[in-house]
């Protein structure tokens, strides 16, 4: 994957957010605000069954009681949640029955954002969700699919034709009252993936999802959910990317896998959503809870993530390691740039015997942002010679960005075996001096200097997907040197 | 190939160089010897343009274009190659991967396609037998953990990656062992022709008993004190540097 630095190189020079188009398009929208009648419209909009309107409501009336969250090291004005549209849909001609069928204006916006929804023209081994705002616009290979007995399709199909897995499983890792964010997403989420794989069954492609926010005003809401029965696997990626706006925008996810006995999930993303621009106007609220649980002996869940976009990033993908032997990963790039601010890192919590972690996360700060790593290691009771492995590096350009890094750790099992390492560095002057004298200009030199720091997490992304993420890292941090 | 006039620089308020005067024609060999601080680490900074040092006189001209006008990429680029004396570490990125990365960004600039695998490939083995250097070492993180000869190895195999026209080497010799210095003395023989020169800088004359220089300068304060052929490092080998200092004690009273 280090082959292609030339790319990357050229396109180091290209200014800008890339992916800051918006798309004309009619859109289909709930009036603005919220209350129990926008909950009502949403799930009618999407035929839901009556236990999943209750089960809407409920999260609703409990998120009325809480408070938003103000631990975390960010800063942000007041949210008006009456000010956000909670449902838009574009407004497509006829539905569409095929891919062939949807909307060109659509297919282009995807191929603008280099996702083709023509299945002969995807990259091999990957089948892709394409939502939109609130709803999902096509999903590929899910024929193919199919015939392995995998569920692959947008959370509304799920609902209509899976009612009972969904109903099993939706909440099932993050309970709606989990916090704020995820009662909020309960209430009145719209789209998003779910994914099944049945026992003994090896996904043959990576299986993705492109998460685009497209109108104005409007909130991102989606929901995600990845079932690995015994002994399956899966490689999951998600990307998402939005409209350069003046004003700020909600995306508040929710993320849950399963993964029983001997399975394995790998979920990659590659998050790129609006960051707002050099001032820190504009830009995506990034406000996401991602949680898995091995729930089976031997399972393992690793998430990994590269960071670049949102004006701020709060989330902390976790897993819960209940059976035996399980095994839990967190791989994070976080990159911030300019007025950026992310508050992300992972939870570990240990509950079965010989279960294992391992954290690393890379900081880059640049800019006047504001980057930290926030960890929590739990080792419960009866978690007898569970096992964590922390490193959390931090990487500064320049002297106006902060890097802060928060590591909890709680042991109630004196077998377990704890380490957590932690580095803070700078570019070096010197260091790009020296690629300066092999023909390099400042911004390669950069762009190489961080993929290096980078690599061990850049290492753990499906192929297909690893020179787009190292790009971004260069794209994300131009202009921030010299 | 290069012509240094009255060169003056310096550092915040220290004046470190203070009027080099050097010519070095297309296949000769110069070394510049000195004791420690006399600023011969200074003069291969400035000519490779480290923005730090701060030129305040003088001109340098490189294959006829003014040299002190370009970004230290474009003198890398147009063939100047600094062997530095304490080369950086940089984590995660690997020396096949720098060196491709450096080999095609000048490629680029030299407006030629960038060498695809199965080339690079082919030209990094033959280059590596010059120095005698392993695949598992440029496998690894640039200078990372690599012992001191092993970095100044991995600059001169750089050096014989890029054919540059003029390649400094500074205090290449340091820290190597007799093998070493051999091996990394053999490297430059071989890459040596009529077409390219060498600055040699070296505290010893060790070193110039492997690489032959055409000829030899003292620096001394900044300025070159004494300039002569070989025998000159031989007799500063045996005389110390203090005969230089005292010669020059005489010249300024007289
Ligand atoms: N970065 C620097 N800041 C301040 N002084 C410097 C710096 N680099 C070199 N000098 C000074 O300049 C003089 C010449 O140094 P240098 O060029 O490294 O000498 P040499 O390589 O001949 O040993 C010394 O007095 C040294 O202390
Ligand atoms: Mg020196």
């Amino acid at each position: 994957m280090y082959e292609e630095n030339d790319d990357i190189l050229g396109e180091v020079t290209s200014s800008e957010y890339k992916y800051g188009f918006v798309t004309d398009i009619e859109s289909d929208d709930a009036p603005k605000g919220l209350n129990e009648d926008i909950i009502r419209f949403i799930s009618a909009k999407k035929k839901e069954p009556g236990w999943l309107l209750e089960w809407r409501l409920k999260a609703y009336r409990h998120w009325l009681t809480m408070e938003e969250p103000t631990w975390p090291n960010v800063q942000y004005p007041a949210i008006n949640y009456q000010d956000v549209i909670y449902y838009s849909a574009p407004k497509q001609k006829i539905a569409p029955n095929s891919l062939d069928e949807i909307d060109p204006e659509l297919r282009r916006t995807f191929e603008k954002l280099g996702i083709s929804l023509q299945e002969q023209k995807r990259l091999t081994g990957v089948a892709v969700d394409a939502v939109i705002d609130s709803v999902s616009i096509a999903t590929t290979f899910k024929e193919e699919l199919a015939e392995l007995g995998i569920i692959f399709c947008s959370m509304s199909e799920a609902v209509q034709e899976h009612p009972e897995l969904v109903r099993k499983y939706i909440g099932s890792v993050v309970p709606p009252t989990d916090n704020y964010f995820s009662a909020l997403n309960s209430a009145v989420f719209t789209d998003g993936s779910f994914c099944f794989i049945p026992a003994g069954v090896r996904c043959p492609m990576e299986l993705s999802t492109y998460f685009r926010i497209n109108a104005a005003n409007t909130g991102q809401f989606e929901r995600t959910l990845i079932v690995a029965e015994a002994g399956a696997y899966v490689s999951y990626l998600e990307g998402c990317t939005a409209p350069m706006r003046d004003e700020n925008q909600l995306h508040a996810a929710v993320v849950e896998i399963v993964a029983m006995e001997k399975a394995e999930v790998k979920y990659s993303t590659v998050q790129n959503w609006y960051p707002g621009d050099k001032d820190g106007h504009g830009g995506i609220y990034n406000f996401v809870t991602k949680r898995g649980i091995c729930q089976g002996d031997y399972s393992k869940i690793s998430w990994t993530q590269v960071e670049t976009g949102s004006a701020i990033t709060w989330k902390y993908p976790s897993v819960i390691l209940k059976g035996d032997y399980s095994n839990g990963e967190f791989y994070s790039v976080a990159v911030t740039n300019n007025m950026q601010q992310a508050d992300t890192g992972t939870k570990m919590i240990h509950l079965g015997k010989h279960t294992r972690s391992r954290i690393v996360s890379k900081g880059i700060s640049a800019g006047k942002s504001n980057n930290s790593y926030r960890g929590l290691v739990q080792v419960g009771r009866n978690a007898t010679n569970a096992r964590n492995f922390s490193q959390c590096d931090s990487l500064l350009l320049g002297d106006k960005c902060g890097a802060h890094t928060f590591p909890y750790i709680e042991v109630k099992n004196n077998t377990a075996v704890v380490e957590h390492e932690a580095t803070t560095s700078k570019i070096g002057e010197d260091q790009i001096f020296y690629c300066n004298q092999r023909g390099m200009d400042t911004e390669t030199a950069v762009a190489l200097i961080i993929n290096g720091f980078a690599k061990e997490v850049m290492n753990q992304l499906p192929m297909e997907f690893a020179v787009e993420a190292q790009k971004l890292l260069a794209i994300s941090l131009e202009g921030s040197v010299g | 190939m290069l012509k240094i006039t009255d060169l003056h620089a310096g550092i915040e308020e220290k004046k470190i160089l203070k009027g080099i005067n050097l010519e070095i024609k297309a296949g000769e060999v110069h070394a510049i010897m000195g004791p420690n601080g006399s600023g011969k680490s200074t003069l291969a900074s400035v000519l490779a343009g480290r923005e730090s040092f701060e030129v305040t006189g003088g001109s340098v001209a490189f294959q006829g274009k003014d040299l002190l006008e370009m970004s230290p990429e474009d003198r890398a680029r147009e063939g100047m190659f600094l062997a530095f004396q304490y080369p950086v570490e940089i984590p995660g990125v690997s020396t096949t991967n720098f060196i491709k990365t450096a080999v095609n960004e000048t490629r680029k600039y030299r407006g030629q396609e960038p060498l695809d695998a199965v080339a690079f490939l082919k030209l990094m083995k033959e280059r590596m037998k010059l120095v005698q250097i392993d695949q598992s070492l440029l496998s690894r993180s640039l200078n990372e953990g690599f012992s001191g000869g092993e970095k100044k190895r991995n600059e001169i195999f750089q050096m014989a990656m890029l054919e540059p026209k003029l390649a400094i080497l500074d205090e290449t010799d340091s820290g190597l062992d007799i093998d070493a210095l051999r091996i990394v003395a053999n490297g430059v023989n071989q890459l040596r022709s009529k077409d390219n020169a060498f600055l040699v800088v070296t505290h010893y004359q060790r070193l110039l008993e492997y690489i032959v220089p055409d000829f030899v300068h003292v620096l001394y304060n900044g300025r070159i004190v004494k300039s002569g052929t070989k025998e000159l490092a031989l007799e500063l080998e045996e005389k110390g540097y203090d005969f230089i200092k005292n010669e020059l004690l005489v010249t300024e009273q007289a």
